[in-house]
């Protein structure tokens, strides 16, 4: 085993080194592909690797250690390593996808002047990242998990002379960092109440401190709580959800990566991860649970109606992590990782779809300018039908088994309320990817591609495409990572609405489409009231900027000059006023100075004789 | 002799350099640069024994220890010691002043001797600020760092330097003033209740005084420091006296200048007036969060870039007010973390303020912008620092804020609660400053080519950079070197955790 510890240290340190390298060096373009590729995708060989040779053992610890870093009394933090089946697949993931969008954008970013600075951040995510999942304690995992939220905030930013990059960047990164605040105030508790932050000893320490008979599990769910906050920022889930839609600003290849396929599930990672501190606080996790309904449903109903590619993919995000946090909050873990999983799939190969789409029609954005693109560009279309079939969870891709899964398990747990929201959901997300392919391949062709994609970003489609389609296989792995919930039982309702429900939704679409109800102007002014509430997001944007935003600025604006400064400007006119006033005495004018001698003396005659006259 | 050598050498190196202006104006520079580094000289026995081990650290506090007689009437000793707490700072101090040194280097044309003759003496003001142990030494040595730093921003500033500088002096004068009145005091009870007068620390902490006086004389010292520092509602002095200092002033006044604050309350207050740090820590606590929240919000609204920096330095040593009032052993060194991180990172940030007004002749946020198009480096180094000082884990800063809010969360959880929203306030104003001076469109007038960093100021904000990641993943070594242990601070709590 210790012969593998060497290996599992090397792996986030590549990605490390590399960004290091490429910061201080003067490579060729060639060079740097080679460097950044090459580094992510030897990190995807040595996970591979590791899960070969773990592949029988369904309960394995590898740990590694990469010195100390803090050491005060009772604290004791070491950059530590932990894999265990969950980080396995986390790792496996990352560093998989990774691998791929990493060579997809060395031919997508090629023309682009900053080549360098690109791979720079996008080897520094990977490295983060993987600190993130293999972190044994909280303080680490912390330091991977902000250091991806900086990343994610340079590569929104990257064409940094777009003002709108800028704001987007700055919302993602203010956005997220609200929940981190609210994490780390998490982390502040748990080491106060239980004395470590080492994530295996707060597992143990906290069912024997705050074990379930006991009445201060309130302690449990506040330490929850605030965890969630974290996971709700990081993986854009109500009321921290919009600011991924604006981070779409960034190069396509970032958005698969970041924004869909991995930094976003970083909070579903949290939740898994902590699971034995959450089954401490039910009420957390059936919290849990309604977050992800709900945001399933607002990011569905939002995708529904978006004109932009990205943003429609971005609102989809959001509604698949939703479906994770459902699973998580039922207590079904193991399906939100391997849902986890397989929407990094499809997810990624959508993206990148998307990104070659863009990149071959001037970046163009909005779907009712493409149309008729099926003949042009086959293989981007291939990559998305496969990516929307397996989003609407078709019958034999890797959505289908994920989100049949979750569904199973919803029932099992016996939300069935929760569980009806999930199809509606399921219908939704099935009525959009259809309506997506539908308007951007089918139909009038309006644009035609002036570039196609380099071989490069084909063979990155290509893999992913075969992994959307078989990725969701052989979950059975999976279902070790963690306790899964019963599913016996189920009725013939619950079992076939959710599979042919898609289909209806695709049927809905297609007489949409053919009867051209797309993109048409709404009449009634209803209608498009609501069109309009659901394309923004259900206007949170603007909730924020009235009830947060606006006042804080009014606020600080008021305060500009600085009002305790007043004070003592105050007491500098007032010492300049005394001043003046006294030196008017001293004018050198002897009739003034004899006047006041013979005031002064009469004064203090009288006040002599007066006191006299008292006594 | 060592400390007394590593003292004398500013002074004489400021004469020197004052009186070889006459023979060429280039001279005053490269023989500050050289007293600077021959202070390197006497400490290099000692960084060289060092095992930086907590372990080994003797049962003496001090490393160094050297006392001649001064004032035998009134028992009064040059009384210099040393110790981890204040090597550390000495190095910060010694650090800075060549980073000071250096951005002054181009941009200092007139006077020169007489600039580099106050900067050194503002350095040797500082370093026996940290040496001194003989009270009354200390206060002297308070009040020398003051007048060389008056001269520097009213002869060295910018547009309304006289106002600034004579603000700065008032306000430090006064809390100067406060902590005369307190040591007398403090000699004076001392005195009374066990018959020896003495200025020296070593004595005074062995029989802290005691009573309702105490209270008063530690609030008169304590004043002094905040002040200094400098915390809600002695701060106002600061923004100024940034603005208007020279780069070189600034770095010095954010590097070491304020730490003296810091290091007064840890040094002085805690251990000489335990009850009455007690009785105060509540009230302290709060100033420290209101600091913190207060800083925060005046920097988002400002558009000189310099007073920006300055107001989220109010915020920075807010959190250190609170690690010095939390009486946590984690705080504390949080709380010494934070003055070697903010002096650094800070200062990092003024010398990059420095070299845009030096190429754009603007610090206004709205006439800047797009700079990462012709400064590309600059803007790297700018981004760099901006991610530091809104407190990004791997570097010190974070991890000075992090044991800072720790330690404060066990005894104050809900302050605690109220200065972690700093956290994001942090990030509002140094995204803020990061996206109006080097990202968007570039501004018409600057279009011009302009040369990026050069090699001297390369080194410069590199070196820097490597000192913040050092702090932020291998800080082991400054905390082992705080003996917090043998400081007489017996009443601040290594435990945690109610339950266990």
């Amino acid at each position: 085993m210790t012969n593998y510890s060497s290996l599992l240290a090397l792996i986030p340190l590549l990605p490390l080194f590399s960004a290091l390298i490429l910061l201080f060096s003067k490579l060729p373009k060639q060079g740097i592909s080679i460097l950044a590729v090459g580094s992510v995708a030897s990190v995807a060989l040595i996970s591979l690797f590791l899960n070969v040779i773990f592949w029988q053992q369904s309960d394995f610890v590898l740990t590694a250690s990469l010195g100390s870093w803090i050491n005060i009394a009772q604290l004791n933090i070491s950059f530590g390593l932990y894999l265990d089946p969950l980080s396995l697949v986390m790792i496996t993931i990352i560093s998989g996808v990774g691998a791929l969008i990493h060579l997809y954008s060395a031919g997508f970013m090629y023309p682009d002047n900053d080549f360098k600075r690109y791979f720079t951040y996008l080897n520094l995510f990977v490295s983060a990242m993987l600190f993130l999942v293999l972190a044994d304690n909280l303080l680490l995992l912390y330091l991977g998990w902000e250091g991806v939220g900086l990343c994610s905030y340079l590569l929104i930013g990257f064409w940094y002379q777009d003002k709108n990059n800028n704001l987007a960047a700055n919302k993602a990164f203010l956005m997220t960092r609200i929940g981190d605040t609210a994490m780390v105030i998490g982390l502040f508790l748990l080491f106060t109440q239980l004395g470590t932050l080492d994530i295996q000893e707060i597992q143990i320490k906290a069912h024997s401190v705050w074990s379930l008979t006991h009445d201060n599990n309130t302690m449990a769910s506040l330490c929850c709580l605030l965890l969630l906050g974290g996971a709700v920022g990081k993986s854009a889930q109500l009321p921290l959800q919009n600011w991924l839609p604006d981070a779409m600003a960034g190069p396509t290849p970032v958005s698969a990566l970041i924004h869909a396929a991995t930094m976003v599930t970083a909070g579903i990672y949290l939740i898994a991860r902590n699971s034995q501190l959450f089954q401490l606080a039910p009420d957390v996790l059936y919290l849990v649970a309604l977050i992800g309904t709900f945001t399933l449903l607002l990011g569905a109903s939002a995708a529904m109606v978006q004109t932009d590619l990205k943003r429609i993919l971005a609102y989809s995000t959001i509604s698949q992590l939703g479906y994770m946090f459902l699973a998580l909050g039922v207590g079904a873990g193991a399906s939100a990782v391997f849902h986890l999983m397989t929407h990094a799939f499809f997810k990624a190969l959508l993206f990148l779809a998307a990104g070659a789409l863009i990149y071959s029609l001037h970046h163009q954005h909005n779907i009712f300018k493409m149309g008729g693109l099926l003949k042009k560009l086959p293989v981007v279309a291939v990559s998305f039908a496969i990516g929307c079939a397996a989003l609407a969870s078709l019958p034999f891709t890797s959505g289908f088994y994920s989100k049949e899964l979750i569904l199973e398990q919803v029932v099992a747990s016996g939300h069935t309320g929760l569980w009806w929201a999930a199809v509606l959901g399921a219908f939704i997300t099935a009525f959009y990817s259809a309506r997506l392919f539908f308007v951007v391949f089918l139909g009038q062709n309006q644009l035609s591609p002036n570039a196609m994609p380099t071989k490069s970003m084909s063979l990155a489609l290509v893999i992913l495409s075969v992994l959307s389609l078989f990725g969701g296989i052989h979950p059975v792995g999976l279902k070790m990572l963690m306790p899964q919930l019963d599913a016996e039982g189920l009725s013939t309702l619950q079992h076939w609405l959710p599979i042919t429900l898609p289909f209806l939704a695709i049927l809905f679409a297609w007489w949409m489409f053919k009867t051209k109800r797309f993109g048409r102007p709404i009449s009634s002014s209803l209608m498009q009231g609501v069109h309009q509430l659901l394309k923004s997001g259900w206007a949170f944007d603007l909730l924020y900027q009235t009830i947060f935003v606006s006042p804080f600025n009014t606020l600080c604006q008021l305060n500009k000059d600085d009002l305790i400064d007043l004070f003592y400007r105050l007491i500098e006119k007032i010492s300049c006023k005394l001043h003046m006033v006294f030196s008017q005495f001293q004018n050198g004018q002897l009739r003034s100075y004899n006047a006041s001698l013979i005031i002064f003396c009469i004064l203090a005659f009288a006040w002599f004789i007066g006191g006299e006259l008292i006594l | 002799m060592t400390l007394f050598i590593l003292l004398l050498i500013p002074l004489f190196g400021g004469l020197l350099a004052w009186y070889s202006e006459r023979f060429n104006a280039d001279l005053p520079k490269k023989i500050a640069l050289g007293s600077l580094l021959s202070c390197w000289l006497p400490l290099t026995p000692l960084l060289n024994s060092m095992s930086f081990d907590a372990n080994s650290l003797g049962a003496s506090q001090w490393l160094l220890n050297e006392s001649y007689h001064w004032i035998p009437l009134f028992n009064i000793n040059t009384h210099l010691a040393l110790d981890g707490l204040s090597l550390l700072l000495i190095v910060l101090t010694l650090l800075m002043g060549l980073v000071a040194l250096s951005s002054a280097w181009c941009e200092i044309t007139k006077r020169t001797g007489l600039f580099y003759l106050n900067l050194l003496w503002t350095l040797a003001g500082v370093l026996g600020v940290f040496l001194a142990i003989d009270l009354f030494l200390f206060f002297v040595f308070w009040e020398v760092m003051l007048v060389p730093m008056y001269f520097l921003i009213s002869i060295w500033g910018y547009e309304n330097r006289h106002y600034a500088a004579f603000k700065f002096f008032i306000f430090t004068q006064t809390g100067g003033l406060l902590m005369l009145l307190s040591l007398c005091a403090l000699v004076g009870i001392h005195y009374q209740q066990t018959g020896i007068l003495t200025f020296n620390y070593n004595i005074l902490i062995q029989n802290p005084i005691s009573g309702d006086l105490a209270f008063w004389v530690a609030l008169g010292f304590t004043i002094a420091f905040l002040v200094k520092l400098p915390a809600l509602p002695f701060h106002s002095w600061l923004p100024d006296a940034h603005t208007q200092a020279p780069t070189a002033a600034s770095v010095i006044l954010a590097a070491v200048l304020l730490k003296t604050g810091g290091y007064g309350i840890i040094r002085f207050v805690l251990p000489l007036f335990p009850e009455a740090s007690l009785a105060l820590a509540p009230f302290m606590m709060l100033i420290g969060v209101i600091g913190i929240i207060y800083g925060a919000m005046m920097a988002f609204v400002q558009t000189d870039l310099k007073r920006l920096v300055a107001y989220s330095s109010v915020s920075h040593m807010g959190f250190v007010l609170l690690g010095c009032f939390a009486f946590n052993i984690y705080a504390l060194q949080g709380a010494v973390m934070q003055m070697l991180a903010h002096g650094i990172s800070t200062s990092a940030l003024f010398v990059l303020v420095g070299m845009i007004q030096h190429r754009y002749h603007t610090r206004d946020l709205n006439k800047l912008g797009g700079l990462w198009i012709n400064l590309p480096k600059l803007s790297a180094f700018g981004l760099f620092f901006g991610i530091a000082s809104l407190g990004m884990p791997g570097l010190g800063n974070f991890v000075a804020e992090f044991l800072i809010l720790v330690g404060s969360f066990a005894q104050y959880p809900k302050l605690t609660l109220f200065a972690a929203s700093g956290l994001i306030l942090a990030a509002v104003y140094s995204l803020l400053l990061i996206y109006k001076t080097f990202f968007g469109q570039i501004k018409p007038s600057h279009e011009s080519k302009i040369s990026d960093t050069n090699t001297k100021e390369w080194c410069t904000l590199i070196s820097m950079c490597f000192i913040l990641i050092y702090l932020g993943l291998h800080p082991q070594p400054f905390f082992d070197l705080v003996p917090f242990s043998l400081m007489k601070l017996s009443f601040i709590s290594a435990n945690i955790g109610a339950l266990l």
